[in-house]
């Protein structure tokens, strides 16, 4: 195996440090919380207000152009059943979620499987800011700052042998964590999936950041998919199980309403949803009220606007029916 | 003749207060924008032109259904005194629904004839709901008593039937929008096929001959 991950034999932070200094920082921790006048609160992520920066973060070029939602637009409009399936539930509710500490399996066909703690998954990769379109298939879009690595990166290291054509991923199931997920709103859990070569793609990020600071839990911490020229639903969130496999996994809404949502879901602004056009979108910028009423809608673009870059994925095939 | 002094006088009170009640959630919308563009909140949510349509729609079907509880509400409890605000409410129904198609067309479809066109054609729940409007327009217009004078008592009746229709209609263009949770509609679904279940069950009673 590739990275270790800790065992119940392993030394705890605990013995190593002194009784009476555990004590005295709990003190501190106590203090300052009191002092700033929120709860106590797990350090590495949580809602918005309690999060932390993510420490030397690249710089990229992608959307240097784009005008970002606000942190608080982004964390306080998502689709996360398994918070709720209102807008606004997740927000509210995902305070149950605990991402750390979290682990991923990696299964299938594949070098290097097993279970691994995610902060070795990700620790040998420079993390990136890539500023992404995000298109929702209910014709709403976001421009989001997203932090994250490349998935192909973390795939390659894992040594995918030939027989991986598609790569599977599996939400956490968890009704304490994830309360909504007593209710049948979806099969749980929330399953996608990608064929190999858009896996691979560069454009393909693992996010576990947005605005520089750590995944919020309502995005989807610890965490993420992001797939930009796909529908945001594909973008598969609390991400705990990845699989090399060989047949084109099952993917949760394309089995939930097969007529209105394909595997592949590529933003495709001629192909209409069979109850909406997807010709235009509603910008959602963090802004409300009369600003965001009126607000123009946009133009949807062929694959998001990044044609240029993976339309040759896709050389030959009939999108309208592999849709 | 005290009696009818009474009934007078609640009526005087009751019908403003009727009209204010339904008025209500109209207000809370206002407020609610007034406060997300001043007070920076976000009742609306980031996303206000859907909200203010869902909210807009679902509260016509509650009126709708409401109008179908007025008269089980006469029969059942005795409150004969609320068959006199059926037409308000009515009317607010149809108001709601005008507003629901209004922001549809202006705030989401930001006044796009041909993007309308389509949507009526080719999408199922939107051509539905298309039609309730039409049909509730077509109630609205008959509401007034020179209306019912000229259609003749029976006609009229037989006319204003179609609210059960509607009814069952806007519930399924409710039901066709949804992605995951049913849990409203079926709600709205359970109040319909009760009230419908009982207007059946009396209407046949009436024609057994005594």
């Amino acid at each position: 195996m590739l990275i270790r991950i800790k065992k119940a034999s392993d030394v705890s932070s605990s013995e190593i440090t002194s009784k009476e200094a555990i004590l005295n920082r709990r003190a501190f921790m106590t203090a300052a919380a009191a002092a700033s006048g929120v709860a106590l609160l797990p350090t590495f992520a949580g809602p918005a207000f309690a999060a932390a920066r993510l420490e030397n973060v690249k710089k990229t070029k992608w959307g240097e152009a784009e005008k970002p939602a606000t942190l608080e637009g982004i964390t306080s409009h998502n689709n996360f059943y398994e918070f709720g399936t209102g807008k606004s539930d997740p927000k509210r509710n995902a305070h149950t979620l605990k991402p750390k500490p979290w682990t991923v399996e990696i299964a299938g066909h594949a070098e290097k499987t097993g279970t691994f703690d995610l902060d070795d998954l990700i620790r040998p990769h420079q993390l990136e800011e890539r500023i992404y379109r995000m298109r929702c298939v209910e014709a709403w879009s976001m421009v989001i700052p997203w932090v994250g690595i490349p998935l192909g990166d973390v795939l390659k290291r894992l040594g995918p042998t030939s027989k991986a054509k598609y790569v599977a991923f599996e939400t956490l199931v968890d009704h304490e964590q994830m309360p909504a997920q007593r209710s049948p709103a979806l099969p749980w859990p929330y399953l996608e999936g990608l064929r190999m070569d858009e896996a691979m793609h560069p454009l393909t990020l693992l996010a576990v950041g947005i605005h520089g600071e750590v995944m919020p839990n309502q995005n989807g911490a610890p965490i993420r998919l992001v797939v930009p020229w796909k529908y945001g639903f594909k973008g598969i969130k609390s991400i705990v199980k990845i699989s090399f496999v060989e047949k084109q996994p099952p993917a949760t809404w394309n089995i939930q309403a097969p007529r209105e949502y394909g595997f592949y879901s590529n933003v495709n602004p001629e192909r209409s949803h069979p109850r909406w056009s997807q010709s235009r979108e509603r910008v959602i910028t963090g802004e409300g009220g009369i600003k965001a009423l009126f607000a123009p809608r946009a133009e949807t673009k062929m694959f998001n606007g990044y044609a240029e870059e993976v339309a040759s994925l896709y050389a030959g095939m009939d999108l309208f029916n592999n849709f | 003749m005290a009696a009818k002094l009474s009934q007078k006088t609640s009526r005087r009170i009751f019908k403003p207060l009727v009209f204010l009640i339904a008025l209500l959630p109209l207000a809370w919308l206002g407020y609610a924008l007034y406060s997300d563009t001043v007070l920076g909140t976000r009742l609306l949510t980031n996303d206000p032109v859907q909200k203010l349509d869902r909210e807009l729609g679902d509260w016509a079907l509650i009126l709708i259904i409401i109008t179908l509880a007025v008269r089980p509400a006469r029969e059942l409890l005795g409150m004969n005194e609320f068959i006199a605000y059926r037409r308000m409410i009515g009317l607010f129904a149809f108001f709601y629904v005008l507003l629901h198609l209004s922001s549809y067309t202006i705030l989401n479809l930001q006044i796009n004839l041909d993007e309308f066109l389509v949507d009526v054609a080719k999408r199922p729940f939107i051509t539905i709901g298309v039609i309730n409007f039409v049909g509730l327009a077509a109630l609205a217009a008959t509401s007034t008593r020179g209306m019912i004078r000229r259609l003749g008592g029976r006609n009229w009746r037989r006319l204003h039937m179609l609210i059960y229709g509607i009814s069952v209609l806007g519930l399924i263009h409710f039901i066709m929008m949804i992605r995951a949770d049913f849990s409203r509609p079926f709600i709205y679904g359970g109040c319909i096929v009760v009230l419908l279940g009982y207007r059946l069950w009396t209407g046949r009673r009436k024609r057994i001959p005594a």
